[in-house]
């Protein structure tokens, strides 16, 4: 996630459209172990995990200061 | 767009509704694993030989009730994973919950397995604190009213994100230069990236609040009208079979199990029926119970009917709060989002006592420089 900024100002869809990716990636765990057994389960388990995942991956880089 | 305002908001909401949110968070990371707490405290079936020929449920019924003369049998519960049947008695058929005694029997042997009672010890305790912290129905509506204020302040939450990161790349985390601006650049990100997680969560909470509610007015409305043939008929003298009712209504309802069983004089069956739960076997339909009486006098099929929607709603919300329908992994994702919401909470908490004599304009000035407000590290 580099820099691209307008006037040094992120636009709402640069700042939004990795948390909506998070939310929409939830949203299909959250359903998917509703709708089915087997693999929805696993689809389930990878969708949850992958925002713990960032979490752990912006916590273990340093990213520096913008 | 006015950030003041919606600053407000969120620093209204979150401070009226955290330290409770806090305890359900806390309480609640043990309920996730309630499942397989209970079923660890509970002694393993002993193995049964191939050929045993399975107990009725009527004789295991009359054992549960020879056990507890002086209390009358109410429910039957039957677990959705193991062959095993736990027979709830009470003084009466009325009684509050914490009035019951549970014994579990295996169904395929009929031994019985001696359980810690449900209504007993720290995960009781826990439970209590998490449902109604011990307060009834009111302390039930009164945490669904906190948990609509968090997803007040959860939306609040999203739009201070905005002006918060105009000049910051998603995931930044500032950990040099001040202890404020770290947990600031914390709270925006793990706040963020758990937030349908926590949406979901914390809206079918408040939904599962109303619990208590929904039954009610399920019970008068349509258990009333299943049962209405039977209203004027005499009380039945001599109980039909329970395993009788059983087979009639999985012969009704083909493809389904029964899950719940309720005894005539509960509030969950009728004075003439005994009251079927059923459930079916796929994923989402597990979650739904569908209800059917059965003349207690004959052992017939009076009603069967599918739930109404706000019933359905309710259900559907307790596996979307629970977490307990994707298998141990799914329940371990929930408990480590659940310590993430903690992190978020106490950050929060943290954020305001570190700023709470700062003025208004400090705050919304905070928010729109990304955290580096004052000038001083500008």
């Amino acid at each position: 996630m580099k820099q691209d900024r307008v006037n040094g100002r992120h636009t709402l869809w640069q700042i939004f459209r990795a948390p909506l990716l998070l939310g929409l990636l939830s949203a299909v765990g959250l359903l998917a172990a509703l709708i089915g057994d087997g693999f929805f389960d696993l689809l389930s388990w990878v969708a949850l995990a992958i925002p713990l995942l960032v979490i752990s991956w912006y916590l273990r880089v340093d990213n520096g200061e913008s | 767009m006015n950030i003041k305002l919606w600053f407000l908001i969120h620093k209204w909401t979150s401070l009226i509704c955290t330290l409770f949110m806090l305890l359900l968070c806390i309480t609640g990371l043990p309920l996730i694993f309630h499942h397989e707490i209970d079923h660890a405290l509970m002694p393993e079936p002993d193995a049964v030989a191939p050929g045993t020929p399975a107990p009725s449920i009527d004789g295991l019924v009359g054992r549960a009730q020879a056990a507890r003369p002086d209390e009358v049998v109410a429910y039957l519960f039957f677990d959705d994973e193991e062959p095993l049947m736990m027979v709830g008695t009470a003084p009466t058929y009325t009684s509050a919950p914490e009035e019951f005694f549970y014994q579990v029997f295996d169904l395929r042997s009929g031994q019985k397995l001696d359980i810690p009672q449900p209504s007993e010890g720290l995960m009781y305790i826990l439970l209590r604190l998490h449902v109604d912290m011990f307060a009834g129905l009111p302390g039930m509506l009164f945490l669904g009213a906190m948990g609509l204020l968090l997803i007040v302040a959860i939306i609040s939450g999203v739009v201070l994100y905005a002006p918060f990161m105009r000049k910051l790349d998603f995931g930044t985390v500032r950990t040099e230069r001040s202890a404020r601006l770290k947990w600031l650049d914390l709270h925006n990100l793990l706040g963020i990236v758990t937030v349908a997680w926590l949406f979901v969560v914390g809206f079918t909470g408040s939904i599962n609040t109303l619990a208590t509610p929904i039954e009610q007015m399920w019970q008068a409305s349509e258990l009333a009208e299943m049962a209405a043939s039977h209203k004027d008929a005499p009380l039945p003298v001599q109980l039909a079979s329970v395993d009788t009712a059983i087979a009639a209504a999985e012969d009704a309802a083909p493809g389904m199990m029964v899950r719940t069983f309720a005894f005539p004089g509960t509030p969950f069956a009728s004075l003439h029926h005994y009251g079927i739960y059923l459930i079916g076997d796929t994923a989402l339909t597990s979650r739904l119970l569908t209800p059917l009486l059965v003349d207690a006098a004959t052992g017939g099929v009076t009603a069967v009917r599918e739930m109404p929607l706000y019933a359905k709603a309710l259900f559907i919300s307790q596996p979307l709060h629970f977490g307990d329908y994707g298998g141990l992994p799914l329940k371990i994702i929930w408990a480590l989002l659940d310590i993430v919401t903690i992190v978020v909470l106490g950050s929060g908490l943290y954020l305001w006592l570190g700023r709470r004599r700062s003025s208004l304009a400090r705050h919304v000035d905070e928010i729109e420089a990304g955290g580096l407000a004052d000038g001083a590290v500008r």
